[in-house]
């Protein structure tokens, strides 16, 4: 019940936002926040601590670029483009990465997504240093012109929620309580006759293909895709972001990516702009150390003692 | 003849070699005490880079505002730093305990976060000068390459690095109270060792050893803030490579990935990046485990 309130107020909240705050910080949250659910969705849900997700974010962000700027597609299929290219990657990666367990899977995504950085520096199509500038928006189904920010607002959030809706789907659905069991047992698992790798990879590409949405939407939403998308800081932040909203909660990532780009917002223009790691990683530390269950997974702890 | 090895002249094969040498020492150097740390501690010690920057800096700032010289920072800066790490490790790391071990990750991670943050800061993103110690300049010429002194000295003292905490950990007996540890805590405890000192003890040893292979990275990169954390990424995936098993695995695998690193600057410059993350993932394709893991 109480759930279902807070979702109505969320949703509400989003549908007047525009009229009240800067639309584009709104979209960045919007990216930031499907970014932080795909995330969750192997993380709190599976398990798997990936310290790459970066790769998949900025892959997908300079695919949509190419896709949109230099092949001249449409804007949905540029995004389609860009989340089928992050799923691919996410299959390559994930293969290799579930071979092993817990520490090893968190250092094997990450030095496979420092690969890929690597490989976005040297290859042409991106532009290098400078990124994939002026990507155009261009119109939705040819009627809508996306370059207006108010457009561009509803089609952004339409995107996130059908995301985030099939992300609480997946979740609640027979898959995702396999995919719970192997996290919290996974031995068991197995002896029931799970088949786990082929769950976990199976989840970890769904994880990767929505996390290359969000990138291919902030490419459209900022017209451009650069190494920043692609490094691991970007890695480290999503792991932020979620940890700061709680870790295995179906909103906790979307709040916490919300905090993370205010709180970015916020700093960026005052004197501590220079200190914006600085706070992150404190904030981290402190997440880490006495915050572990996040925002929502003590607002839950909370209501669940008191009524 | 030597003279034209593969189409290359020798200068710049051994050149390379030497410098995948120099780079492999520093893979060994940090992969091992990342894995004494995740023998006591079960944690990957993410700011192992940013604690090798920062034996770096000690290096630099005992030289600069205290006017000592290299061979005094070579041990001095590993005591500093390691004892900063060991307060690191009493007072954050040890709260950790008994929560899930990926914690302890990223709570290094936010570590190295702001450890990096906080000295581009206060030095910018750009580098201090070291110089090489006066004994060291010069090199000598061995008919097929110039070897630089202080090139040669960088493995060599890597190599004694690496001896030094096989002996500390095959031959004394507190290395028997280590090992004891890392297979099983709470029977050790039961023996009435001090486990959590000797946890504390070991985390500043792996630190230490970073700080050491900071002091000797100085006078060859300058000393920068971000020095470490590209670094600290190819050593994980050395560590992935060779597994966190044993002291000679860390060794010869970092070794091996620094020579191959070299050789692919002479024969394919552009892949020199990702070799070591392509091996990765060939090893993780043939051998799950890592060439010395033994499966969990």
């Amino acid at each position: 019940m109480t759930t279902k309130l807070g979702y109505a107020v969320a949703l509400v909240l989003l549908l007047i936002a525009p009229f009240f705050l800067y639309p584009v910080l709104l979209m960045k949250f919007l990216c930031f926040a499907l970014f932080a659910c795909a995330f969750n969705l192997i993380l709190g849900f599976g398990g798997l601590l990936s310290f790459g997700h970066a790769a998949f974010f900025g892959g997908a962000a300079y695919i949509t670029g190419h896709a949109i700027k230099v092949w001249g597609l449409p804007t949905e299929l540029g995004l389609l483009a860009g989340a089928a290219a992050a799923g691919i990657m996410g299959l390559a990666a994930g293969m290799l990465a579930i071979r092993r367990q817990g520490i090893y899977f968190a250092m094997i995504t990450l030095a496979l997504a420092q690969m890929a950085y690597f490989l976005f520096i040297s290859a042409p199509f991106t532009g290098g240093e400078n990124g994939l500038q002026g990507v155009p928006r261009g119109t939705l189904l040819g009627m809508v012109d996306l370059q207006d920010n108010m457009a561009m607002y509803y089609f952004t959030l339409a995107i996130f929620l059908a995301a985030f809706w099939l992300i609480a789907r997946t979740v609640h659905s027979p898959f995702g309580q396999v995919l719970r069991a192997i996290r919290d047992n996974e031995p068991r698992a197995v002896s029931l006759g799970y088949d786990v790798d082929r769950y976990k990879l199976q989840a970890f590409v769904l994880s990767a293909t929505l996390a290359g949405l969000a990138g291919a939407l902030k490419t459209v939403v900022f017209q451009l895709a650069s190494l920043t998308d692609a490094h691991w800081h970007m890695s480290g932040e999503v792991v932020l972001m979620t940890l700061l909203g709680g870790v295995g909660t179906i909103a906790g990532p979307a709040v916490g990516a919300g905090i993370i780009v205010a709180l970015q917002n916020l700093l960026a223009s005052g004197p501590l702009s220079a200190w914006v790691p600085v706070v992150l990683g404190v904030i981290f530390v402190i997440c880490v150390l006495s915050f572990r269950r996040g925002v929502i997974g003590e607002l839950r702890a909370f209501i669940q003692k008191s009524f | 003849m030597l003279t034209d090895l593969l189409g290359f002249p020798p200068q710049v094969l051994f050149g390379q070699l030497l410098l995948g040498l120099i780079n492999g020492a520093f893979y060994a150097v940090l992969s091992l005490g990342l894995a004494v740390i995740f023998g006591l501690l079960n944690i990957v010690n993410f700011a192992h880079g940013a604690l090798y920057m920062l034996g770096a800096f000690a290096a630099w700032a005992l030289a600069h505002f205290l006017g000592l010289n290299y061979w005094v920072a070579l041990f001095a800066a590993p005591v500093l730093v390691g004892g900063f790490g060991m307060l690191l490790e009493r007072f954050l790391l040890r709260r950790l305990a008994g929560v899930d071990h990926l914690y302890g990750l990223l709570l290094t991670f936010g570590l190295a976060l702001v450890i990096e943050g906080v000295f581009i800061k206060l030095f910018g993103a750009s580098g201090q000068p070291y110089p090489t110690p006066k004994a060291l300049t010069g090199g000598i010429n061995l008919g097929f390459m110039f070897l630089p002194w202080y090139r040669g000295w960088v493995v060599v003292a890597s190599l004694i690095a690496c001896g030094v905490t096989w002996y500390i950990f095959e031959m004394t007996k507190i290395g028997a109270y280590l090992r004891a540890g890392t297979e099983n805590p709470k029977l050790l405890q039961a023996f009435g060792v001090n486990v959590p000192l000797l946890t504390t003890l070991a985390y500043g040893y792996g630190v230490g050893l970073a700080a050491f292979a900071g002091v000797l990275a100085a006078p060859i990169t300058q000393v920068s803030p971000l020095m470490g954390s590209n670094l600290i990424i190819v050593v994980f995936a050395v560590v992935v490579i060779g597994g966190m098993g044993s002291i000679m695995g860390a060794v010869v695998t970092g070794l091996a990935m620094g020579l191959i690193e070299g050789l692919t600057k002479v024969f394919w410059p552009e892949a020199s990046a990702t070799v070591i993350f392509f091996v990765m993932a060939v090893v993780l394709v043939l051998r799950p485990a890592g060439l010395f893991g033994r499966t969990a």
